[in-house]
């Protein structure tokens, strides 16, 4: 029965070395795939640049999803280079065909002086609680870190903004913030999950800041006890966001809401609902069209029932804010296809999504060619349905 | 013979149906039908004989605005969306 050194001493015959300095040359080329094969703790404490982790553990299940290219180079490497000189011969099993083991491994290039990077990554508990994205190739710990680093407002704490902030929260979006100017209404709870019965009478950003906090106390909460206006609107974005969640529940915040939007050039994930249908899509400044060249024209109001006057299914805005949470985190994530340009219709009642296409207006007042307008305007007034019909 | 999908805010004027069948080989010829059998649609979609600048009309999934407005050619058997804005949160 062979011992361990002796299986590693045969392996070490079967498999390529390289020392500290070359292994420098190669990982400063860019070109090979650099493969850390160490644990989480040593991992964190400082690694290589541009390395990627998978414990030596996990190799075999999730090499080929990290580096499908069989023909790359790959520098492997772990503490001291026995790790890595197993890895290195596992690799060659499963078919990658230029591996080579970093001989004195971490240890060596530390001594040598050469660059490591820093684990800026997440801390344990953090790991534990988005294990489930750390594990998803296209998210994992790096867009974990962005999730975390990115601020999202969301306009309205109702029917839209509850799953939407709920979703955000709970995928760690570091900074939410929230504005309405209502308080919970028990009519409100039929769809409203932020809410609960508890807190009928309370501000709607209050109830939510606390159901956001008790839910991920990694994220913060700025709550804007207030009604988006043309007064507040530059000072509420001048705080710095990223993404827009448009859940607002009357035209002229939704026009309001587009106008700041392109000028700021903040993306602006759309939903809004009545009854059984409900529509979700991005308007993305300078990549698509914007709400006004979508609808250049609010409907007279007898056209347009609010969910107050005409009703809307309780779990509508639950799916088309959970439709919208989804789109806001691609766009935090920047993986995807986010629904620019095209504009996505969910009717409950036959269970159907549908899609259409929707275009930037080179002539629209606010985001075409030739703005005509380029201050905010009076938005109740420019909804409020003067217009005759003919 | 096309398919017009009819958005809850008019349901009312067609008798509540989610979609109804109209003859037209053009939007405008389309609408014209749908406005004869239900004259309360009228308003609500035209405008100065032309579409109403509050409704969106989308062939095949295409917004007849980017291609010849009410005059947008409609093949058989397409289906045929009209699309107001909604403001509910």
């Amino acid at each position: 029965m062979a011992s361990y050194r002796d299986l590693l001493q045969q392996v070490k015959t079967e498999i390529a070395e390289v020392d500290a300095a070359r292994a420098r040359e190669l990982v400063e080329s860019g070109e090979p795939f650099v493969l850390d094969v160490r644990e989480q703790d040593e991992w964190d404490e400082g690694h290589l640049p541009n390395a990627i982790h998978i414990p030596r553990g996990n190799l075999e299940s999730r090499i080929e999803r990290a580096e499908p290219d069989h023909a790359r180079q790959i520098v492997v490497y772990c503490a001291a280079g026995n790790r890595s000189a197993f890895a290195a011969k596992t690799l060659e099993e499963l078919g990658y065909e230029d591996v080579v083991s970093l001989a004195g491994g971490f240890t060596d290039w530390k001594r040598n002086g050469f660059p490591v990077v820093l684990s800026d990554g997440l801390d344990a508990p953090k790991r534990a609680r988005y294990s489930r994205h750390l594990l998803i190739p296209e998210v994992g710990e790096q867009g974990q870190l962005k999730l975390l680093d990115s601020k999202v407002l969301l306009i309205g704490a109702g029917g839209l903004g509850s799953p939407a902030s709920l979703y955000l929260a709970a995928a760690g979006i570091g900074r939410l913030g929230i504005v309405d100017a209502d308080v919970v209404d028990e009519s409100n709870l039929q769809r409203q999950i932020v809410h609960s019965t508890e807190v009928i009478g309370e501000p709607k950003v209050q109830s939510a800041k606390r159901t956001i906090e008790a839910l991920n106390p990694d994220v913060q909460v700025v709550a804007y006890e207030e009604r988006l206006t043309s007064e507040n609107v530059d000072r509420i974005l001048a705080d710095g966001w990223d993404v827009i969640v448009d859940g607002a529940d009357n035209f002229p915040t939704r026009y309001l809401v587009n106008d700041a939007s392109v000028w700021h050039d903040i993306p602006v994930v759309h939903g809004s609902i009545y009854r059984f249908e409900g529509q979700v899509t991005v308007f993305k400044p300078g990549e698509g069209p914007c709400y006004r060249c979508l609808f250049p024209t609010p409907p007279p109001p007898e056209l347009a029932p609010s969910c107050a006057e005409g009703g809307v299914l309780g779990v509508l805005p639950g799916i088309i804010g959970s439709l919208q949470a989804n789109e806001t985190l691609k766009l935090a994530l920047g993986i995807g296809d986010p629904l620019v340009g095209r504009l996505l219709l969910f009717d409950a009642l036959s269970t159907e999504l549908s899609e259409v296409s929707i275009r930037r207006d080179p002539n629209c007042p606010v985001c075409g060619d030739h703005p005509t307008i380029t201050e905010y305007i009076d938005y109740v007034e420019f909804c409020a349905g003067t217009r005759e019909p003919a | 013979m096309t398919t017009v999908r009819i958005p809850p805010t008019l349901r009312e004027q067609v008798g509540g149906e989610r979609q109804v069948s109209a003859e037209g080989e053009t939007v405008r010829e389309l609408l014209d039908d749908l406005t004869s059998r239900f004259p309360a649609l009228r308003s609500q979609l035209v405008e100065d004989g032309g579409l109403a600048p509050f409704v969106n009309v989308y062939v095949e999934g295409e917004d007849v605005r980017t291609r010849d407005g009410i005059d947008t050619e409609v093949r058989p058997g397409s289906t045929v969306i009209l699309l107001p804005a909604m403001a509910g949160g």
